[in-house]
């Protein structure tokens, strides 16, 4: 079982990683938001498991509060691309 | 019984997810690689959380299968609200797309309006 769950570990790794190359190399603004945007939802779910491996339930706090402020994070940089202002 | 249902739900999500972040690399422009990431990664994340809700409900760890459903309702309401925005945003910012795109709904339905 501590196999499977290693495993697991290194999967979100790596997408996590994959996830940085494009917020590293992406040629347009916007290709970097998504590249932070999807970072934010891998986070929650590496915060679902680590509560999981861990068996405390704390970690599914930490999921949250990250689900939600990595969304407000989003809308604001797409209100920045749209070049509005912010009390729109 | 729900430890196998919970691991094979997790082994499913895990897949989409690394599946989705490939997408993201490999696909040519900013909506095309949104479509791909967007979707994959939220039902990804969701089987995931769904799974540790089942897991929990079956050891017994209710706080953490309960935290674990509102994260996956926050999940499934912000994601794709998020896209949403981030697709308007970055058509009006003008990015182009990719040269083999054949139709620009978006773009006639400006035209049409003004």
């Amino acid at each position: 079982m501590s196999t499977i769950m290693l495993v697991f570990i290194w999967a979100l790794l790596i997408s996590a990683f994959l996830c940085l190359y494009r917020i590293a190399m992406g040629p347009t603004p916007p290709d970097r938001t998504v590249g932070i945007d999807i970072l934010g939802t891998i986070v929650v779910g590496f915060c679902a498991f680590m509560s999981l491996y861990t068996g405390k339930d704390y970690y599914m706090n930490i999921g949250i509060s990250w689900a939600l402020l990595s969304f407000i994070g989003t809308v604001a940089l797409a209100k920045f691309l749209e070049r509005r202002s912010f009390d729109e | 019984m729900s430890e196998t249902i919970g691991y094979i739900m997790i082994t499913v999500g895990v897949l989409f997810d690394v599946l989705g972040c490939v997408g993201l690399v490999r696909l040519p422009d900013v909506y095309n690689r949104l479509q791909a990431a967007t979707k994959c990664v939220t039902l990804g994340t969701c089987l995931i959380l769904f799974g540790v809700a089942v897991m929990g409900f079956g050891s017994g760890q209710n706080a953490m299968a309960v935290k674990s459903l509102i994260c996956a309702a926050f999940v499934l309401i912000t994601s794709p609200t998020g896209a949403h925005a981030l697709a308007r945003g970055s058509h009006k910012a003008g990015v182009p797309l990719w040269q083999g795109s054949v139709i620009d709904q978006y773009q006639e339905y400006e035209e049409t309006k003004s």
